[in-house]
């Protein structure tokens, strides 16, 4: 039997639509894209709110929605605890009534102790008889969770949950959600557009894009192997250029890319033959500065010299712009605001970097703007 | 004062409430959640008794329940009397002019249920019907109350639609609106003017109360 969520979801109107992963049990997987590429229409799919025109919505190897065999169950029947966008609390109904209302499999007289169980599980004990509206974001968010969990979910949807509370809540409920993965091992998929929060919180991320999932893959993998360069954009990846493979080493483990006037060694990746035009990308991390107080012998490895087009300081990171050969190509990295400082780096500056040659992948070439 | 039309105007109204209010919270639910051909001509349809001349809305209604008409005929079929000047007849008269007073405050109330707390309440585990008596009706309540206060006090204060249908029959159909202008037109000003005051300290409560209610469900939900 098929453990955890499968789908596989394919429709042209009025969203169109061409989504497959899985989610195991215990798995928190994060549903990303701009607004409006699909990630909550999938979700209300998997809770049976949505109807796709055709494909699989499976959990535990039940299937949920199956249109090949004209299989598609209710809400009611779907098992699944869905915290909604902006919770969408019963607003006449007290904290524990709204638990109790997604208690319906208990006898009548279980309903109350399990929903105090829930709520003091969330952290709200003694505002059991508030109404929503008496009660702050956050608390409200707390007590959407503890609805979705009263049914005991087989899979727990999460659509944007944090989206309208403060930062300082914001990072709270991050922190309890982490906490609460070890207690529940259902498949968890959370939606959500900002980056960071799936980086930080999930264990898979999928990359959606006008209702296509283009990839899924642990965050880091995905930050540093987007398959190609939509993917690299959408997870907000600039350092991505044109270039041409010259040659392989297979022996030393090194592709050989010439990039501009740059031949460049990077990790070996003999998928893409010699010749054959590719798009690269370098994670900002991996693009170290030479720096003049401290030279290193690091500094032979991809050197590329060019001149400082913007350094922007935000709090202790400046954020550097730099222009190679001329203004049309720009590398983009960060340094500690103090290394900028201490290294008299400045807009208009020649400097030189080195660009780790482990960290530069190759992705299908695609024509690109503005390099 | 006339105590007999005062009582058959508040059996009127509390006939006209009981059998309309249901079919209003059911239409007004459609009409608030679904999208059909023709729902824009429904809609007018029910909304046609607040602009058109109540003789004129009588004067059809005579038309349809009369004996020679297919309805009045049934009627008159399975009953052994006629719909017209006929309390019956009065009663199906007023479900039909208080269609817009009894659907359109509902029908508001429904449209203010935000989708997501249905789909909350189906996806907890709810089936459509716990749906509708836990969550939709509770926050509708409003409308409801305000469907229910406006019917009866419009049913109290309905003229010509009553007599075109009902006649003035004492005991069957003379409402106390016809009572006051049947007083009147008997020179007796001093039953008149009682009834009157009735009316109009009636109609002012049920307005206050509308207006008293609907605060406190709000405050409530707030």
């Amino acid at each position: 039997m098929a453990e955890g969520l499968r789908l596989r979801l394919r429709q042209r109107a009025p969203i169109p639509l061409d989504a497959e992963f899985s989610c195991a049990p215990g798995e928190l997987l994060a549903l990303v894209g701009p607004s409006g590429s699909g990630k909550s229409t999938l979700l209300r799919c998997i809770a049976g709110l949505n109807r796709a025109g055709e494909g699989l919505v499976a959990c535990d190897g039940e299937s949920w929605l199956d249109t090949a065999r004209g299989v598609d169950l209710p809400p009611q029947r779907r098992s699944v605890g869905l915290v909604f966008q902006h919770y969408a609390l019963f607003p006449h109904l007290t904290a524990r009534q709204n638990v109790e209302v997604a208690l319906g499999h208990l006898p009548p007289g279980g309903r109350a102790a399990r929903a105090r169980a829930l709520l003091e599980r969330v952290h709200l004990e003694g505002l059991e008889s508030r109404r929503p509206g008496e009660l702050s974001g956050g608390q409200q968010q707390r007590v959407a969770l503890a609805r979705a969990l009263a049914r005991d979910p087989r899979v727990l949807l999460l659509d944007e949950p944090f989206s309208a509370v403060d930062q300082v809540t914001r990072r709270k409920l991050h922190w309890e959600l982490a906490q609460l993965r070890r207690a529940v091992s259902v498949p968890i998929v959370l939606v959500t557009h900002d980056l960071d929060e799936a980086a930080a919180l999930a264990d898979a991320m999928c990359i959606l894009h006008r209702g296509e999932t283009l990839q899924t893959a642990p965050p880091f993998e995905l930050m540093a192997r987007p398959r190609n360069p939509l993917v690299a954009r959408l997870v907000d990846l600039r350092n991505v250029f044109e270039g041409e493979v010259s040659s392989h080493d297979a022996g030393r483990g090194i592709t050989y890319l010439n990039w501009r006037s740059h031949a460049l060694e990077a990790r070996h990746q003999p998928q893409f033959a010699a010749g054959e035009k590719v798009c690269w990308v370098v994670p900002p991390a991996s693009v170290i500065l030479h720096r003049r107080d401290k030279p290193s012998h690091g500094e032979r490895e991809n050197p590329v010299a060019g001149a400082i087009g913007e350094l922007v300081v935000l709090g202790e990171t400046a954020s550097v712009t730099m222009l190679v050969d001329g203004a049309d190509c720009r590398l983009t990295f960060s340094v500690p605001a103090h290394v900028a400082k201490r290294n008299g780096l400045d807009r208009g500056g020649e400097i030189r970097v080195s660009l780790l040659a482990e960290a530069i992948h190759l992705m299908p070439w695609e024509r690109l703007d503005g390099n | 004062m006339d105590w007999s039309s005062l009582t058959l105007s508040l059996k009127l109204a509390a006939w006209t409430v009981v059998l309309l209010l249901p079919m209003a919270v059911v239409l007004a639910r459609v009409l608030a959640w679904r999208r059909f051909a023709g729902k824009g001509l429904l809609e007018a349809l029910i909304a046609l008794p607040l602009v058109l001349p109540p003789t004129v809305l009588g004067y059809y209604l005579l038309v349809s329940f009369g004996a020679g008409s297919a309805l009045g005929g049934a009627f008159e079929a399975l009953a052994g009397r006629p719909l017209v000047f006929t309390f019956e007849g009065l009663l199906a008269a007023s479900i039909l002019f208080n269609l817009p007073f009894a659907v359109q405050p509902v029908q508001r109330a429904f449209e203010g249920v935000p989708k997501d707390l249905r789909e909350a309440a189906w996806v907890s585990g709810l089936s459509r019907w716990q749906t509708f008596r836990r969550i939709e009706l509770p926050l509708a309540w409003p409308g409801v109350l305000s469907a229910l206060v406006l019917t009866f006090a419009h049913t109290l204060g309905e003229f010509g639609v009553v007599l075109m249908v009902g006649g003035n029959i004492p005991g069957e159909t003379r409402t106390i609106a016809i009572a006051i202008y049947d007083r009147v037109q008997a020179f007796d000003d001093a039953a008149a003017a009682a009834m009157s005051a009735l009316l109009l300290a009636f109609s002012f409560a049920a307005i206050g109360l509308v207006h008293f209610l609907t605060r406190r469900v709000g405050s409530r939900h707030g």
